[in-house]
């Protein structure tokens, strides 16, 4: 009989140390992609990179206080100017590749992934 | 919707209405300048009632603790009172000179009674009288002794204007601030440096490469001035003298007729800049396209240090 407990996704890629070392990885990768970079033009970039940290937190199965409210009211501006599936599923292939890049196992890779694709309807506003 | 009590005025809020803007709308003639949370020009204290945290942001701990706030960015939940700044967070100074560096920028020392403590690179908001306040960064040191800024003279500007046809040496101001965080942080004294400013965008540079070189900073410091046209360049002979006299420290002056925009300048001549820190100051379009520019170029986020110039946002005033 084991009496050790599975450490939660967020501790196995390593909390808000790997958040942390995601955040600028990520958040370079989605600017230097043109399919999305356009939806970044006129963001403060500080503020941004508070946001990225917290959907990072969130997608690593972390502490968060997300609704799908906020996340409505959050790219209702975005989804104005076209933000579509095609655009979602960009995001979400320049999270993973920051997984990878970072040595994160390929499992908790599709963990996170699936994390991520629970927002999409309420990123998309339908 | 809350209201504010000011005084004897008493302003009901409409939906989505600042503090600020209410009490400009009930007539109350309140000092404001960047109408953005940034400037502190507008800065009151809360009495009674509470104040969102966003109202606070960015003001030391000693002033949120009094409770000090930003009506320009205060949104409350419920009734206020507020009062004036009192004199805790303003201290009187006196002009001490005021001279040309350009066709449209003057060097204005100032005098604080009683010193005024800063980093080199921070801001502070100037007062004079009648209330006209606006935020200039400081291009002196602390040791110096003295407030040196770097002020653009717009044609009809509350504050320049005042400068430029009244003022003279010994005139008494009002200093609040200071406020930033764009300074140089002693450590990692290798660590390349990049800075680009635009306009008197170079005044908290000035005082920033200046702080480092006295600081011992060893590793290499690149500045980039950017200008329309060259009579906007200044204090070129003092920079080409440091740059003579400090072998890890460079000036770029930039024209934007003659060597293009300065970000183009800049990444052209520095495209990987991974491990750097860099600092960008000026005109607020500029600067945050330059932000992203040099983070994509390879600066961590935490090592991009900036200060975007609001414009003065009023109906009867230009900065």
């Amino acid at each position: 009989m084991s009496t050790a407990t599975t450490p939660s996704l967020y501790e196995q890629i390593g909390g808000s140390a790997a958040v942390e070392a995601a955040v600028d990885v990520f958040y370079r990768r989605v600017l230097s992609d043109d399919r999305i970079s356009h939806f970044f033009d006129d963001v403060d970039m500080d503020r941004q990179r508070a946001k990225q940290k917290a959907f990072l937190t969130m997608a690593f199965g972390g502490p968060h206080n997300y609704t799908g409210k906020d996340m409505r009211a959050g790219h209702a501006r975005l989804v104005a100017m076209g933000l579509n599936d095609s655009h979602f599923d960009a995001v979400v292939e320049q999270l993973a590749a920051t997984l990878r890049e970072l040595g994160v196992g390929e499992p908790q890779i599709a963990e996170v992934a699936a994390i991520a694709e629970s927002t999409r309807n309420d990123v998309l506003n339908r | 919707m809350p209201h504010v009590q000011y005084g004897s005025t008493r302003c009901d809020l409409n939906q989505n209405e600042t503090v600020l803007d209410g009490l400009l709308r009930a007539g109350v003639g309140v000092p404001h300048a960047c109408k953005a949370g940034s400037c502190g020009s507008c800065m009151m204290k809360v009495v009674r009632g509470a104040v969102p945290a966003r109202a606070q942001t960015g003001l030391k701990d000693s002033w949120k603790a009094r409770g000090y706030f930003l009506p320009c960015v205060c949104l409350p939940e419920n009734d206020i009172e507020a009062v004036e700044v009192g004199d805790e967070a303003r201290v009187a100074a006196r002009i001490v000179s005021i001279e040309p560096l350009s066709h449209n920028v003057l060097k204005v020392v100032l005098a604080a009674d009683g010193g005024f403590d800063f980093r080199a690179g921070q801001y502070l908001t100037l007062i004079r009288e009648g209330g006209v306040a606006r935020s200039y960064s400081i291009a002196s040191l602390p040791g110096d002794g003295t407030l040196e800024l770097h002020v653009r003279v717009i044609p009809g500007g509350a504050m320049s204007g005042w400068l430029v046809d009244t003022a003279k040496a010994g005139d008494e101001v009002q200093v609040q601030g200071p406020s930033g965080e764009c300074f140089y942080v002693p450590g990692q004294p290798e660590q390349p440096m990049l800075l680009i400013g635009t306009g008197t965008g170079l005044a908290p540079l000035y005082g920033i490469v200046r702080d480092a070189l006295s600081s011992g900073h060893a590793g290499p410091i690149h500045l980039f001035h950017g200008a329309l046209n060259s009579g906007g360049l200044y204090l070129r002979d003092e920079l080409a003298a440091l740059d003579a006299a400090h072998a890890n420290f460079s000036y770029s002056p930039t024209v934007l007729s003659e060597d293009g925009a300065v970000d183009a300048v800049v990444t052209a001549r520095h495209p990987n800049l991974g491990g750097w820190r860099g600092f960008v100051c000026g005109d607020p379009t500029l600067v945050r396209s330059l932000k992203k520019k040099l983070f994509l170029a390879g600066i961590a986020m935490r090592d991009i240090y900036s200060d975007a110039f609001l414009p003065a946002v009023t109906s009867t005033n230009a900065a």
